[in-house]
C-alpha cells in the first residue's frame, strides 16, 4: 500500500526551520555578542548550558521538554491561560522545543565569528564615540557576513534534519506536528517503502546542497582572508 | 592641560611591576612618549583614551575629569572611550575593512563637509571612495589620521604610527603631523622609538621605564647636549670595511644614505660590518665609534 507523494509534511519542516532560524537569530544575535565580549564567569556555564542540545539524547531532551510545557507546568499554565495556546502536541510547541535543540548551532557560529573580529576595530569604534550597540551592527555584523550565513544555514537545515525532540513534544499529527522527518518513520512503520524512499532521498538531496553551500561558504571565507 | 596622575599594577616579562605617571602636559603640544617595549607606554595612552581602568589616580584633560579613584576608595570618576573627546592612531590603523575611506570618516561622525576638509589636508580626497585594502600603508595611516580628528577630539594618541613606513613615508606623515598640531591646535601624544621623530616633532620627552618615566625633558636635552664633544653625530651600521693603502675605508649606512669613512688602523680594530657606530666629528675629521648604548639607547638613559 502507498500513500503517495504529500507536500504539507515538507512544507511543516519548513515552515519550522524558518521560524526557528529567524527566532534563533534574533535571540543568539546579542547573546552571542555578549558572550564573545565577557570575561565574566558566568560564560562557560552559559556556553555549555546552550550546547547541552549536541550531547544529550533527543529523548532526554523531549522529555524534560515535554514536562517543561505541558499544561500542568507553570509555562505550559501561561501560555493556555493568557495566550489560549496549548505547548503540547501543537506546531507551537515544537516551535519552542526546535528553538532549544538548534540554539547552539546558530549561536556558536556567530559567537566564533564575532571573537575572530580584531579587538583593534571595535575599540577604534568606541574612541570614535559609537556604543557597544551601534558597533554590533555597524562593525561587527558586516564583518561577520560569512558566520552568519554559516548560523541561519545550519541552523534551518539542523531544524528540518530533528526527529527524536519534535516527536517526544509533538508527536505526529497531520499538518500540524508530523514534519517530513516523522512522516519516513511513520512509512516506514507502515511499510510504505516507495514513498519513504522518495521523501528520504528529498531529505538526503537537501542536506547534500546545504552544507556544500557551508563548505563553499566556509572557503570563500578564508580566500578573502 | 592635562593632568595624568595614574598607577596601575603590570604583568611584564620580569614579573609585576607599577606603571605610575604623574605628568602634566600643556595644551597643544607634541609629547613624545618613549622607551623600551614592556615599560607601559601603551598601556598609558589606553588609560588615557579609556580602553584600560588604571587602578587608582587622576586624570584631567582641560578641566574635565575623566578618571579619578583615590586610594582605597570607589572610582568615583571613569568616562567611557565613547565620552571622552580623544582621537586614537591605532598601531596597524584599525580601519574598518567593509566600508570606504569616506565610510571610515563619517562613521566617526556625518559632516562630510568636514570629512572632505580633513582628506583634502592629508591629500586623499581622491581616494574618497577607495577601500582599505586597496591602500598602502602610509594610505591608510592618513586615513587613520583623518578618521581621528573627525570629532575633534581634545588629544590625539598615537600608537607608533610611523615604525611600519618607509623614510620618505615618514617624513610626508610628520609634516603632516605638524600641520594638524599647528591647524587644529589639537594635543599630541606619540609613542615613538625614533629619535629623529622625537626631534622633529616633539617638544617633550616623556622617557618610560619599567613603568615610570625615568626622564621628563626635550628632545634636544635628550639627544644633543649629552654629545657635548661632537660637533654632529648620527648612528649608522658598518655595511663594509676595506683596507685602502695605510687606512681602512668603512662603508656605514646612515638612514637612507651611504657614507664612505676613513678610519685609523686603531680605529679599526674591534669594528666589523654589522656594527651600530657613531659617525661624528672633533674639528674636522670624521671618527668612527662603536656605538654605545649610553649613545643614543634611549631605553638604557
Amino acid at each position: 500500500m502507498t500513500q503517495g507523494f504529500d507536500a504539507v509534511p515538507f512544507l511543516l519542516s519548513f515552515r519550522l526551520a524558518a521560524v526557528t532560524t529567524v527566532v534563533l537569530f534574533i535571540v543568539s544575535l546579542p547573546l552571542a555578542w555578549f558572550l564573545s565580549q565577557t570575561r565574566s564567569g558566568l560564560k562557560p556555564f552559559v556556553e555549555a548550558l546552550v550546547s547541552m542540545p549536541i550531547v544529550l539524547p533527543p529523548t532526554v531532551l523531549g522529555f524534560y521538554l515535554l514536562v517543561f510545557l505541558s499544561g500542568r507546568s507553570p509555562l505550559g499554565m501561561f501560555f493556555q491561560e493568557h495566550l489560549h495556546v496549548d505547548l503540547v502536541f501543537t506546531f507551537e510547541g515544537i516551535l519552542i522545543a526546535s528553538c532549544v535543540y538548534s540554539f547552539p548551532f546558530m549561536l556558536q557560529p556567530l559567537q566564533s565569528g564575532m571573537e575572530q573580529v580584531p579587538v583593534k576595530l571595535l575599540e577604534a569604534s568606541y574612541t570614535l564615540g559609537k556604543s557597544k550597540f551601534q558597533t554590533l551592527f555597524r562593525v561587527v555584523v558586516p564583518s561577520i557576513k560569512p558566520s552568519m550565513l554559516t548560523g541561519l544555514i545550519i541552523t534551518f537545515a539542523h531544524t528540518v534534519g530533528e526527529f527524536g525532540v519534535v516527536l517526544m513534544v509533538g508527536g505526529s499529527i497531520q499538518g500540524e506536528t508530523r514534519v517530513a522527518s516523522i512522516a519516513i518513520y511513520e512509512l516506514v512503520e507502515l511499510m510504505d517503502y516507495r514513498t519513504a524512499h522518495v521523501y528520504s532521498f528529498i531529505l538526503i538531496a537537501f542536506s547534500f546542497i546545504v552544507l556544500m553551500s557551508v563548505y563553499i561558504l566556509n572557503h570563500r571565507k578564508r580566500a578573502s582572508g | 592641560m592635562i593632568v595624568a596622575s595614574l598607577k596601575k599594577q603590570l604583568e611584564g616579562a620580569g614579573g609585576t611591576f607599577m606603571l605610575e605617571t604623574d605628568v602634566t602636559i600643556e595644551r597643544g603640544g607634541i609629547t613624545a612618549i618613549a622607551g623600551p617595549s614592556g615599560s607601559g607606554k601603551t598601556t598609558f595612552l589606553r588609560m588615557v583614551a579609556g580602553l584600560t581602568s588604571p587602578d587608582e589616580g587622576l586624570l584631567e584633560v582641560v578641566d574635565e575629569v575623566w578618571f579619578r579613584k583615590d586610594t582605597g576608595k570607589k572610582t568615583q570618576v571613569n568616562l567611557k572611550p565613547q565620552q571622552r573627546r580623544v582621537g586614537v592612531v591605532f598601531q596597524g590603523y584599525a580601519l574598518f575593512p567593509h566600508m570606504t575611506v569616506l565610510g571610515n570618516l563619517l562613521y566617526a561622525s556625518r559632516d562630510r563637509e568636514v570629512a572632505e576638509k580633513l582628506l583634502n589636508m592629508v591629500g586623499l580626497l581622491q581616494l574618497k571612495h577607495a577601500r582599505p585594502s586597496n591602500l598602502s600603508g602610509g594610505q591608510k595611516q592618513r586615513v587613520a589620521l583623518a578618521r581621528a580628528l573627525m570629532q575633534r577630539p581634545r588629544i590625539l594618541l598615537l600608537d607608533e604610527p610611523l615604525s611600519a613606513l618607509d623614510e620618505s613615508m615618514k617624513t610626508l606623515l610628520q609634516d603632516e603631523l605638524l600641520k594638524v598640531n599647528r591647524e587644529l591646535g589639537v594635543t599630541i601624544l606619540i609613542v615613538t622609538h625614533d629619535s629623529s621623530e622625537m626631534y622633529k616633532l616633539c617638544d617633550r620627552v616623556l622617557l618610560f621605564e619599567m613603568g615610570r618615566i625615568a626622564a621628563d625633558t626635550s628632545p634636544r636635552k635628550l639627544f644633543v647636549e649629552r654629545q657635548t664633544t661632537q660637533k654632529f653625530a648620527f648612528k649608522g651600521e658598518i655595511l663594509e670595511i676595506r683596507a685602502v693603502d695605510a687606512v681602512y675605508i668603512a662603508v656605514v649606512a646612515i638612514g637612507n644614505n651611504l657614507v664612505e669613512v676613513v678610519v685609523g688602523s686603531d680605529e679599526k680594530e674591534g669594528l666589523q660590518s654589522g656594527d651600530s657606530v657613531i659617525v661624528g666629528t672633533k674639528a674636522f675629521n670624521p671618527t668612527v665609534r662603536k656605538f654605545a648604548s649610553k649613545d643614543f639607547d634611549i631605553s638604557r638613559l
